[in-house]
């Protein structure tokens, strides 16, 4: 999933400061899975706001509305009749970066992030959530034992742990486990330690980012 | 000879090599670099140049590279691929090579974390083992990574790092083993305090048969003081201090700290010199670059070779 956290509430006030009546919508998707922006945090981060301008003497009207997505325009139509019929100043998203985008291309009022989107990952216990996946475009994980470099290292090494690594933790880290011994362990226990001797060539990064922003089309899906 | 520089013709006529290093000042300063170079004059056989170690903001590898070269002495170009795709290393090759650098070693990098600008982007395009292929793709078979024809092919000595001491230890020879296939000529690695472990490392490299196939260079830092010795100990990540380098050198006053750190560097180049598949010392003499002479003569490494 992809994976967000909230901005700190004085960022967030900093982009409200000048409205008296915002929609804050909410997503059902990814970010109400990892506990940034679902309904109860749409709630929680209402109340927060509501708070916050009271103490400042400053009339403000929060309507909270989560969506089943915010990635889809036919979700987006849902809060037509809020935005445009309501007085609405501007809307404040709970989705990753993707929301706000789809928001402000359908409506022509300022659109804001209350959410920073971090990573595309999982989580590892209650409350934390890693990375796993670049979008590279093009996955190999399969030459790893299923672990990915490109996400999970901090170089996205290909051929090996750099000098850096130490008791299976990386250089720029104790918090991170390296992607490479954790490669290796793995190859190790797989019987496959020599799949590892082999060079990995240089990667094609033309899939990734660096090809310019991408589309997947889907020509027998076309209607 | 691939590249027929004076690293090149000492390693391959069977010559105990010494190579040395010289950090760039950070900024402009070429008085620095003078300095810091004519302390290595006559001690060294070639000089690394580092590449912004540390992720440091420092003066351009390849600029203090052919600062050395009007010196009259050889350098040796680090490129790391955090800054650099492949195109801007493939141009800095070519113009490297063109400046009369013949000598050049291929790393990753630190990462940018650890730096001046921990903001940063940074690149790892490719990483050191591809970096290896391309320089030796571009001086074997003159071409680019794209396939296009070198016009003027890049002959350069080929370097690159290991670290004997990283983890895991058994994947380490391993690593080697693929720069070698990837093409590596020489090697230096990450400086070197746990003996016994170097020792290890270099008989599993030997059984495999690596040492015949690339040379390689004892990495060597000469301990400061106790707080250096400390420092590199906790905070330098897959470095290895033993304890009784710091015991020693916390049994002596503080201000004889220094001698008792050159005195362990020359007794390490001693006990280096006996073990088997090594060709030389690569001597870092972390902003000590005056010390040098008297290492290497303590050493028995004085004078350097004359070359043709």
């Amino acid at each position: 999933m992809v994976v967000a956290e909230r901005k700190p509430i004085k960022e967030i006030l900093a982009m409200m400061a000048d409205y008296k009546k915002i929609l804050l919508v909410g997503c059902k998707g990814c970010v109400t899975v990892c506990c940034a922006g679902g309904t109860k945090e749409v709630g929680i981060l209402a109340s927060a706001l509501r708070i916050a301008k009271k103490k400042e003497g400053k009339p403000f009207e929060v309507i909270e509305k989560t969506l089943e997505r915010q990635c889809d325009p036919e979700y987006i139509e849902q809060v037509a009749p809020i935005v445009e019929g309501e007085g609405v100043e501007a809307i404040l998203s709970m989705a990753c970066s993707v929301g706000p985008q789809y928001l402000a291309k359908r409506y022509n009022v300022p659109v804001y992030p209350a959410l920073n989107t971090t990573f595309i990952g999982g989580s590892l216990e209650h409350g934390v959530w890693a990375e796993f996946c670049q979008a590279c475009g093009n996955c190999i994980i399969h030459y790893f034992g299923g672990i990915c470099p490109i996400a999970r290292c901090s170089k996205s090494l290909l051929n090996g742990p750099c000098g850096g690594s130490a008791g299976g933790k990386c250089e720029v880290s104790p918090e991170i486990d390296c992607a490479w011994h954790l490669i290796y362990e793995r190859m190790k226990a797989l019987g496959k330690l020599d799949e590892l001797t082999k060079i990995f060539p240089i990667k094609d990064w033309s899939t990734s980012r660096d090809g310019g922003p991408r589309k997947v089309v889907r020509e027998d899906m076309k209607l | 000879m691939k590249a027929g520089s004076r690293l090149e013709k000492i390693l391959s006529s069977g010559q105990f090599a010494v190579t040395g290093e010289l950090g760039p000042p950070r900024g402009a300063d070429v008085e620095v670099i003078k300095k810091k170079a004519e302390h290595l004059r006559g001690m060294v056989d070639s000089i690394n140049v580092t590449d912004n170690q540390t992720s440091v903001v420092r003066m351009c590898s390849m600029a203090v590279c052919k600062l050395l070269l009007e010196m009259g002495l050889e350098p040796n170009l680090q490129m790391t691929c955090r800054d650099r795709n492949r195109i801007a290393i493939q141009s800095d090759l070519l113009g490297a090579y063109a400046l009369g650098i013949k000598n050049v070693l291929c790393l990753s990098g630190d990462h940018n974390k650890f730096g001046d600008h921990p903001q940063a982007k940074n690149v790892f395009d490719i990483d050191s083992m591809q970096l290896i292929q391309t320089v030796k793709q571009m001086r074997d078979d003159g071409k680019l990574l794209s396939g296009q024809e070198c016009e003027g092919v890049p002959k350069f000595f080929i370097g690159a790092a290991v670290n004997p001491f990283g983890d895991p230890f058994d994947f380490r020879p391993v690593r080697l083993a693929k720069k070698v296939a990837a093409g590596v000529d020489f090697i230096q690695t990450q400086c070197i305090y746990n003996m016994d472990k170097f020792r290890e490392y270099m008989k599993r490299v030997v059984d495999m048969g690596l040492a015949e196939k690339c040379y390689i260079l004892a990495g060597i830092t000469p301990l400061k003081s106790l707080g250096m010795a400390r420092y590199m100990a906790r905070f330098v990540p897959g470095l290895d201090v033993p304890d009784y380098y710091l015991k020693r050198l916390a049994g002596v006053e503080k201000k004889k700290q220094a001698e008792e750190g050159i005195k362990i560097a020359v007794e390490q180049i001693q006990e280096i010199r006996e073990i088997e598949g090594v060709a030389g010392i690569h001597l870092m003499a972390i902003e000590w670059e005056h010390k040098v002479p008297e290492i290497i003569k303590a050493a028995g490494l004085y004078p350097r070779p004359e070359v043709e």
